[in-house]
């Protein structure tokens, strides 16, 4: 005697992303920390040196953050107004801000107050940063002028004035303590030798120009503006090699991960893009709860810091390996999972009798239904409002194994107001989706002859009814609007694309559809 | 034409054991099965055959146990003959000749030396009316007798043996036809006629299928068409008759049957669940669902511990009466036709083709056994005519049998195929195969063609359908797109491919998998897997192309179609022409897989005709006419065990492989040589059966081996011929008690030499085999029971001889303490045996 073989439940493939390897690391977070500053947190700077601290800059303040900590372990206040770019040096010992005020304030990490107070620029700067060397500061402002200065004696050095309106970003090189590269809402990247008095390469980005970004290999630099990321190649003179544009809102940050491996853009749509650094695609995405200003990578990914508009500062920290373990196995093991084993582990002797029981299979409700012929059950169980509402395929199934024994009208008959008005709403709620539409076309027509007659009697059902009516009215209107853009689509096709480069082989490798017809346009070789 | 004098066509395998009841003897050992035109007698406990009862010359109509004397039994047949045979040893002992064709037979113990059987006397008026004839079975000696004295005993009755039942030990019998019950009482002389309304208001068919009777009480219990069971009492008046009704089926009663004591009823139809019902108190029932098929036929041992349901997919189930099954003889499936082709699974080298609905049925052409039927679909089998519902329409298997696709379809009215495409992969852990990817529509369009890349160097898998809808679409197994350890590489749509818009009908790769041929109608396109690209097409207008098939071996070159109009096309591949074509309706071309050889059936005058030939050269290997008569559409070259030195060119193409084909009737046939022939017949001679053991492959293993009669056959057979000495000392070995016997370590040099050969003087042969003919001389003339004592006086010293012989490492006192012990108590031990 065969056992019942229960109902089988489509499994219909996922319609999401795909679980991927890059999707692992990424998610491999744990819940972030959230602090809230005062105002909107513009830069984020990691040392460079252990334990890896992190400077934020919001409002008027620079706070520096432990890697572990939630109250910042250090913070400047010395600014007379919004404070821009704190980063630190090389060494981690000193730390530069600009300030709204037109100052540019160079701290000891380990003090309070400004070690050297740099006065030139005559507007706000928004860029500072310290040359490879350690010994000199370049500034960038809004008056449209970056300057270098000596930290020893306080001095400017230079002063560079090509850009024609602010300048909002720059790098230095960490290779050459001469080389520095800064970008200006100007549409330009201009790249100086402090050896020289004027740029050596100069890159159109097209877009006002929010971050720039050096690989470590110096031989790329990323440019992020507008809604755009470039990446230029500086070893052939600034020839543009990608221009990527997967935000819909201004890029605002620019970061390397896993060793140059990874490229995180943040932007004003609250994303923060991961690309693969090889190919250039998007891998991963992170969703914030609001547009994303400053964004800082610890070095081994080990934590993601974003600041964003509101003030809020949101700390990822990376789960340990025995941490990602140990959720894995939870999820394995079940609360009644020592009951469950009790006794199966149990190895019989040698000389035991072994006395078998009789494994009891385990059955859903609608199947039991089903092994009884019950099929009014059986659909009242499928109907029941959590799989409904959670699994409707487990529903569909039902249906559709009623529909195998044709025995669905048996149980879609004799239903009183409530529950024909449950069906509809699945039907209402179903319908329209193609997993599922051949099978509940044929239900809903069922419906409609069963219950023909009693149409106009209750107020519910026919609520339901026109509801359902106008669902189908939408969705032949979708379908109609779908053929004339695939109709226009074809004719586009047929006309740029020239009939003799038609690739036979090269399309039907990527995807097996619709390529019947590219084969059949070849002419008839030879006929014997 | 050459000569083939010593090929034949035979009968191999794939039996029908459901064509009617089965009988079981009194002792419920024996199991005996009309099956074609032997019966068959399976053993109750081991579920096998033990031996065919040949004779008849026309299809086995019924069997039943002679009432008086319950080692033999009658047999019935459409050729006019009723036999008797003595199952236990498979003999004939006698022929009645009554000469009308019979269709059922019956009989009772209270009429003595009598035999019911129902016949169309009078064939030439009208065929159809058919009649119950008591023959009066004449005492002569002789094998052959004529059985003349034939009364009629109920006219008009049905066909269907069911429908006849003999009542409280034969006082009356009861007949069922149409619309009317006969009961007839022999005490009386009388016939009673009871009718029944042709159609009652809810529309139910009244129409009677079968009758059982009560076997203590006046009850007869009838069958419907309708599901109903209707119990019949006061039937020997005319008015005053009773009958109630019992509901459950939901179509018509196959089959009733009471068991000995009259306690339970049990009844079985369409929908396989065996009913027990209880007698006098009918609301208690007890179910056993789900047995697989219909039931067509139920019986019950006589001592009713056992009960017997045959099924419509060729099964005959074993049923403990706490209705328990436990255990089931299947035979080859055939349902009304060969949907997938026939294959050989490389692995098990079964034949495989589908069997019971939703199933892929593996089976074993040697042993004549269904080895498992793979479930193809997965859905509860709902047992209900008119109901549309998945069948395996296609199925093919890979060069190493590592991968199975079976295709399923549903056809539904009025609204498109159903398909689902579902890759196997054989897991060697489980030996079976498991689902891997279920593709659900992988065409728009029922699948018309389907195979895999043959090739075994090639590391990638390929699978190619083609379809109705005008594509076809190649398969692969993407082995590089799983990312994570525990997900397996699954299946996915490589090239979708179309040439004009016309339907593909049949694909073939090549040999080494490196050419793609797919006829679309009258053209054969050549496609390169490596590329996808439409290398050339070859056409034979003006008829579509039927079957399309490459060349093996050093004939790889070649490329074989059929035509519809009676054209057998061979292109050259290398030169892409034709190179030669004859005219014949070629039904089906197929390839030797192990072979250059190729095999085409011609239709031919209403019979078929068999070509075998290589493509390379003009003269066929081999031809036969008239193979048989109809159309054959399946057969298969199934590789052999064992290679075959035929060195007579005729015959030479059966060396390597065998060619299996399905009649129109759904016979499976096969072609034998003389050699084989011979051998099979030396291998059968060495079997004798002991009465009171079940023959079992065990028992066979342990049991006497008779010595060949002839010199020159022994040494033919001299390896498989184990030493007498040897089974006798592992049969002296089991037959001890247990708790007696030595430890195992003493034992077991001594039975390890026991299996061994050892060279023995042809002088203390010839002794062994003169005892053994004794034995054999007092084993013929037992028709007493013989005592198991009676001969051990000769076998222990045997027995003892080889002990010492064996292992001389026992010492004198351990082997008297053996041969004491061996001596103390087997008599009980002999006394079960015999019981």
């Amino acid at each position: 005697m065969a056992s019942f073989k229960p109902t089988k439940i489509q499994v219909y493939p996922k319609l999401g992303e795909k679980v991927t390897q890059d999707t692992l690391y990424w998610k491999n977070y744990k819940a972030p920390v959230q602090i809230k500053e005062f105002g909107a947190i513009t830069n984020i700077d990691f040392s460079p040196v252990a334990p890896h601290n992190f400077a934020v800059t919001a409002f008027t303040r620079v706070h520096i953050y432990g890697p572990f900590s939630q109250e910042p372990v250090k913070t400047f206040t010395r600014f007379k107004d919004t404070a821009y770019s704190g980063r630190f040096r090389s060494d981690g010992q000193l730390l530069v801000a600009g300030c709204e005020d037109s100052m540019v304030r160079l701290f000891d990490v380990g003090g309070k107050v400004a070690l050297r107070m740099f006065k030139g620029h005559t507007k706000a700067v928004h860029v500072t940063d310290f040359t490879s060397d350690g010994y000199q500061i370049l500034t960038g402002s809004d008056d449209y002028t970056c300057r270098l200065w000596d930290i020893p004696n306080a001095t400017e050095l230079n002063t560079y004035q090509e850009h024609t309106d602010y300048i909002r970003c720059g790098v230095t090189s960490k290779l050459n303590r001469d080389l520095f590269i800064t970008g200006s809402y100007d549409h330009t990247l201009k790249m100086f030798d402090a050896r020289l008095d004027k740029s050596v390469m100069t890159m159109d980005h097209g877009h006002p120009v929010e971050n720039l970004l050096l690989y470590p290999s110096e031989g790329l630099l990323v440019s992020a503006g507008g809604r755009y990321v470039k990446v230029w190649d500086l070893l052939k003179g600034g020839q543009p090699l990608v221009s990527l544009k997967n935000h819909h809102k201004t890029v605002t940050c620019l970061s390397l991960g896993s060793n140059g491996q990874r490229l995180l853009s943040a932007s004003l749509d609250r994303h923060v893009k991961v690309y693969n650094t090889t190919n250039y695609k998007v891998v991963h995405n992170f969703d914030y709860a609001a547009s994303i200003l400053s964004l800082g990578l610890a070095p081994d990914d080990e934590s993601i810091v974003v600041g964003m508009t509101n003030g809020i500062l949101s700390v990822k920290h990376k789960k340990s390996p025995e941490e990602s373990k140990e959720t894995s196995g939870q999820q394995r093991r079940k609360p009644s999972y020592r009951v469950f084993v009790k006794g199966k582990n149990y190895v019989p002797k040698q000389d035991d009798y072994l006395v078998s029981k009789p494994v009891k299979q385990h059955l859903a409700k609608y199947d039991k239904q089903l092994k009884r012929f019950n099929v009014s059950k059986a659909l009242d169980t499928a109907l029941e409002t959590w799989i409904r509402r959670r699994k409707p395929e487990i529903t569909v199934a039902v249906i559709k194994e009623l529909d195998r024994r044709g025995t669905l009208k048996n149980a879609l008959a004799g239903r009183d107001e409530q529950s024909l008005f449950q069906l509809l709403n699945f039907l209402i709620g179903n319908l329209v989706d193609p997993r599922f539409a051949p099978v509940l076309v044929t239900t809903a027509e069922m419906i409609l002859d069963i219950y023909r007659s009693v149409i106009g009697q209750s107020p519910v059902v026919d609520r339901q009814l026109l509801r359902l009516q106008d669902l189908l009215e939408r969705e032949i209107d979708y379908q109609k609007d779908l053929l004339e853009v695939l109709g226009m689509l074809d004719t586009m096709f047929a006309s740029s694309i020239p009939r003799k480069e038609v690739p036979c082989s090269g399309i039907s490798r990527s995807n097996g559809l619709g390529q019947g017809e590219a084969s059949t346009s070849r002419p008839q070789l030879q006929a014997t | 034409m050459v000569e083939h004098g010593d090929i034949r066509v035979v009968h191999r395998g794939g039996s029908k054991i459901n064509f009617r009841e089965p009988v079981i003897t009194n002792d419920s050992k024996f199991l005996l099965c009309a099956s074609g035109e032997c019966v068959k007698v399976f053993s109750t406990s081991t579920e096998e055959c033990l031996h065919d009862l040949r004779g008849h010359t026309d299809l086995v109509t019924g069997v039943i146990i002679k009432p008086s004397n319950h080692l033999q039994a009658y047999s019935c047949s459409a050729d006019g003959t009723v036999r008797l045979w003595d199952f236990t040893d498979g003999i004939l002992i006698k022929t009645y000749v009554i000469g009308h064709p019979i269709y059922s037979i019956h009989a009772s113990a209270s009429h003595e030396g009598v035999v019911f059987v129902v016949t169309s006397m009078h064939a030439d008026k009208r065929p159809d009316l058919l009649q119950l004839v008591a023959v009066h079975l004449p005492r002569s000696g002789d094998q052959m007798v004529e059985a003349r004295e034939l009364s009629a005993v109920l006219s008009d009755v049905s066909s269907n043996p069911l429908a006849i039942a003999f009542g409280r030990g034969g006082e009356f019998i009861a007949s069922a036809k149409g619309l009317q019950l006969e009961v007839y009482i022999f005490r009386k002389q009388k016939a009673y006629r009871f009718f029944l309304k042709e159609d009652n208001k809810k529309g139910g068919r009244n129409t009677f299928t079968c009758v059982a009777c009560h076997p203590k009480d006046d009850c007869i219990a009838t069958g419907h068409e309708d599901g109903k069971i209707r119990l019949w009492r006061n039937f020997n008046q005319k008015k005053e008759y009773t009958y109630s009704t019992l509901h459950w089926h939901h179509s018509a009663v196959s089959s009733l049957c009471f068991t000995p004591e009259g306690t339970n009823l049990l009844s079985g139809g369409i929908e396989s669940v065996l009913v027990q019902w209880r007698y006098n108190q009918e609301d208690q029932r007890e179910f056993l669902p789900r047995l697989g098929a219909a039931i067509t036929h139920i019986a019950v041992s006589p001592d009713g511990s056992l009960f017997f349901t045959s099924h419509s997919d060729n099964k005959i189930t074993i049923i403990q009466s706490c209705l328990k099954v436990s255990a089931a003889i299947q035979g080859l499936v055939k349902g009304e036709n060969v949907t997938t082709d026939l294959m050989m699974d490389p692995r098990s080298k079964s034949l495989v083709l589908n069997g019971k609905p939703g199933h892929l049925q593996f089976y074993s052409l040697q042993r004549d056994k269904l080895l498992y039927n793979l479930d193809v679909v997965q859905q509860e089998y709902i047992h209900e005519s008119g109901l549309q519902q998945f069948e395996v329409v296609k199925a093919a298997f890979d060069a190493s049998g590592t991968w199975l696709a079976t295709v399923e379809e549903r056809k539904q009215k009025g609204a498109e195929v159903e398909l689902n495409l579902k890759l196997w992969e054989f897991d060697e852990q489980t030996q079976s195969f498991v689902l891997n990817t279920t593709i659900s529509a992988p065409h728009e369009a029922q699948i018309t063609d389907m195979c895999f890349c043959h090739s075994t160097d090639n590391q990638t898998t390929m699978l190619v359908s083609t379809s109705k809808d005008g594509h076809f679409k190649a398969w692969q197994l993407d082995a590089q797109a799983h990312t994570e350890a525990d997900e397996r590489p699954s299946w996915s749509c490589d090239f979708v491919g179309a040439y004009h818009s016309l339907v593909p009908e049949c694909c073939c790769f090549s040999a080494d998998g490196s050419l793609l041929a797919v006829s679309f109608q009258e053209v054969v396109t050549v496609w390169s897997t490596a590329s996808w690209e439409l290398l050339t097409t070859l056409s034979q207008p003006p008829k579509a192309i039927r079957n399309l098939c490459f060349g093996r071996l050093s004939c790889s070159k070649y490329l074989l179609g059929t035509t519809g109009n009676n054209l057998l096309c061979c292109w050259n591949l290398l030169t892409c022409s034709l190179e030669w074509s004859t005219s014949m309706d070629v039904s089906l071309l197929l390839a030797d897989p192990i072979s250059e050889n190729m095999a085409a059936f011609c239709r031919q005058a209403g019979s078929t005709d068999l070509f075998v030939f290589k493509p390379s050269e003009p003269r066929p290997l081999f031809s036969q006419k008239a193979v048989c008569p109809g159309k054959v559409t399946r057969a298969i070259f199934a590789p052999r065990e064992e290679m075959l030195e035929s060195c007579e060119e005729s015959s030479q193409w059966l060396n390597r492989s065998q060619l299996y084909f399905l009649t129109q009737h759904m016979d499976l046939m096969t072609f034998t040589t003389k050699v084989e022939e011979d051998r099979l017949m030396a291998s059968s001679k060495q079997l004798v059966i002991d009465d009171s053991v079940a023959m079992t492959p065990f028992y066979l293993l342990l049991g006497k081996h008779r010595q060949q009669d002839s010199r020159d056959a022994q040494s033919i057979s001299a390896e498989r011929t184990p030493l007498p000495q040897g089974s006798v000392a592992i049969k002296e070995l089991l037959q001890t008690p247990a708790h007696v016997l030595p430890s195992t370590s003493f034992l077991c040099s001594m039975f390890v030499q026991s299996l061994l050969i050892s060279v023995t003087d042809p002088r203390e042969e010839d002794k062994a085999t003169e005892e053994e003919m004794e034995s054999e001389k007092e084993e013929e003339d037992s028709e007493e029971e013989m005592e198991s004592g009676t001969t051990r006086p000769e076998q222990a010293p045997l027995g003892r001889q080889a002990a010492e012989s064996a292992a001389p490492a026992l010492t004198k006192a351990q082997v008297r303490e053996l041969r004491r012990v061996k001596k103390l108590d087997r008599s009980w031990f002999a006394g079960l045996l015999d019981s």
